[in-house]
């Protein structure tokens, strides 16, 4: 079974965001992580570029496919992970720590509402599994 | 080892090779030069010396002519090809090349001329690639044909890019480009080149398109729907009419990737389930040589509508004979120097004549009787993702095997010393564990036995033996690559100091 850490919250696409005040760090689980395999390549957005919740914000690349990563909130990019560059296995070690992707500050803290508990991502796991 | 379970394949000796670099004595030639009967001239005398180099030619390999025929000799026994067995590898349709295409191709007249030969000088080839143009219109069911695009990916853009002039044209360009999570990966690559943003369709439980949900996203911003039909789960479109309704009630139009199309050749046309514009995998559907052989070429088939927009020059006909008409003011310019792969489209040329209407759609019954004799023959050892009617390839999963760890990969890796050609892996995403088979018309039934029982086979040794699967492949000249540290850390090239890197 997948580790989904319960303080996180999550999206249907797999991803997790840490919200911190207006802030928000961003990742893909362990579940993603796990799917896709060795990761090999990881591209991230520059600092400062701005998304839309739902947007497309880069992609990982695996062994087996290259996956786009879409933004779970919309808002402006503070900060990418460089380590990534030279360490994709950051990604598949410790996807919610030192595989972290960007940090964001939140344009609309509403949207923060739509994205689901720990619980409830557990639950959506389950679900796809058994389809 | 359970070596007595493999029937097809056994191991043999070969030879070990070194690069030609290492191999390289200083002073050793493959050649002779007769004896100087004109005054000898200083090299510096004929050129300026800032462009001789004074090197001496350091690093070239020196070697005897035996030393070159050997090496590559011995490095064409390791390797695996559609001479050598079966090729399963799905969505490539890695069918046999006719050795007639061949001999066809290397007519002098055909292999030596100049691609800037005049036309009155070039009726034979202008004449193929005209006859080639009207064979390709009559099998997609479409108004006109451009043979320039070198690859299928290349035909997707130049397609694209014409829907796009077509609609400027009309006063606008529109958004977006619709494509089901099914698709190649290079369908939303070409639709972003060209400027549209991608809105992904999900594909229905028997694997085929939603079609609520693309009338819910259906609408004046869409430019075009791209499909693949059959699909790459080898699903025919059932509403593929339906679809194409859909899209055009609001303006917008089909383009249907011809990946696929040996499943269709001969038995049906695009252009009769509304099809605008679709290109052809000539390396595929007509046989040309492919992978390392290549090159490909991508011929792209339009409606009359669309026909303006066609890379120029055309192959025009008139009283004079044929002739290359550049005035096309609509065109969307050229897409490839001179006239494409020509010496591909010589083959695929002879490959539709030598087998006639007939032949051609004998061809396409049997790609897509094959696979559904593999289909049938293992769906009770391996899970079919979305079972159901299948064209001309079978997607199967590793569902079954994850459970003694083994996954698509491994099952693939023990194929190799079974004596087949891995399948497709991975692909197309929406299935876990994809392993995608299409044996195409090549195959005979006694080949596919022998695949059918070697799958069987490693389903025994999953179970049994799991490890000599997680190893494989164990009989080929170099065993498990670590695929990963090749990601991550490539090493792209050979440098005199770099091997013991």
């Amino acid at each position: 079974m997948a580790n989904t850490p319960e303080e996180l919250s999550y999206t249907k696409d797999h991803e997790w965001v840490r919200v911190k005040g207006d802030s928000a760090t961003i990742g893909i689980t362990d579940h993603a992580q796990n799917q896709l395999g060795d990761v090999v390549y990881v591209e991230l957005p520059k600092v400062g570029e701005k998304f839309e919740s739902g947007e497309p914000f880069g992609s990982v690349e695996s062994v087996k496919a290259v996956s786009e990563i879409y933004m779970p909130l919309g808002g402006e990019v503070t900060e990418m992970n460089a380590a990534l560059a030279d360490s994709p296995e950051l990604v598949n070690e410790d996807p919610y720590g030192k595989g972290w992707m960007i940090e964001l500050k939140i344009a609309d803290s509403s949207e923060i509402d739509g994205l689901l508990s720990a619980a409830e991502y557990e639950d959506y796991l389950k679900e796809e599994a058994s389809e | 080892m359970s070596k007595d379970r493999i029937k097809k394949a056994t191991s043999h000796v070969v030879q070990n090779e070194g690069l030609l670099f290492e191999e390289s004595r200083p002073g050793r030639v493959g050649y002779s030069i007769p004896a100087l009967d004109v005054p000898e001239r200083r090299d510096d005398e004929l050129i300026e010396r800032r462009f001789l180099r004074d090197d001496d030619l350091e690093g070239m390999p020196e070697l005897s002519e035996v030393d070159v025929i050997r090496h590559f000799t011995r490095l064409s026994t390791w390797n695996y090809g559609v001479d050598t067995g079966m090729y399963p590898l799905g969505s490539c349709t890695m069918k046999y090349n006719p050795r007639i295409n061949e001999r066809v191709a290397r007519i002098e007249g055909f292999a030596n001329l100049h691609p800037l030969t005049p036309a009155p000088l070039a009726q034979g080839a202008l004449e193929v690639i005209s006859r080639l143009e009207e064979c390709l219109a009559a099998i997609t069911g479409l108004a006109a044909v451009t043979l320039q695009p070198a690859a299928g990916a290349q035909g997707e853009l130049t397609g694209i890019a014409m829907i796009r002039s077509a609609l400027t044209s009309r006063g606008n360009p529109r958004k977006k480009v619709l494509i089901p999570d099914s698709a190649h990966g290079t369908n939303p690559a070409s639709a972003v080149i060209c400027g549209y943003t991608v809105e992904t369709i999900p594909s229905r439980e028997d694997g085929t398109t939603d079609l609520e949900a693309l009338s819910k996203v259906m609408n004046e911003d869409v430019a075009a729907l791209m499909l693949t039909n059959p699909n790459t789960l080898g699903k025919f479109e059932e509403n593929i009419e339906e679809i194409c309704r859909i899209v055009h009630s609001s303006g917008g139009f089909v383009y249907m990737d011809g990946a696929n199309m040996n499943a269709l050749v001969g038995v049906t046309k695009p252009a009769r389930f509304g099809i605008d514009v679709m290109h052809l995998n000539l390396h595929k559907t007509f046989s040309t040589p492919h992978g390392g052989g290549g090159p490909g070429a991508g011929p792209v088939a339009v409606t009359e509508e669309l026909e303006p927009f066609l890379p120029f020059p055309r192959v025009v006909k008139t009283e004079e004979g044929l002739t290359l008409d550049f005035n096309r003011p609509k065109s969307i310019g050229r897409v490839r120097a001179y006239f494409g792969n020509f010496g591909v489209l010589v083959r695929a040329l002879s490959y539709i004549l030598t087998h006639g209407d007939a032949g051609l759609r004998e061809a396409t019954e049997t790609a897509v009787l094959n696979a559904n004799y593999i289909a049938h023959h293992l769906i009770d050892t391996y899970e079919i993702a979305y079972p159901g009617a299948l064209m001309h390839e079978v997607v199967f999963s590793d569902k079954r095997q994850k459970k003694f760890g083994v996954t698509n990969a491994d099952i693939a890796k023990r194929l190799i010393d079974y004596g087949f050609y891995p399948p497709t892996m991975s692909f197309p995403l929406i299935v876990q564990g994809a392993l995608m088979v299409e044996p195409t018309e090549t195959e005979s039934r006694e080949e596919l036995d022998l695949f059918i029982e070697a799958m069987r086979s490693i389903n025994d040794e999953a179970a049994e033996d799991p490890d000599t699967l997680k190893n494989a492949p164990h009989t080929t000249k170099v065993g498990r690559l670590d695929e990963v540290a090749a990601a991550r850390k490539p090493v792209l090239r050979w440098r005199r100091n770099n091997l013991a890197e």
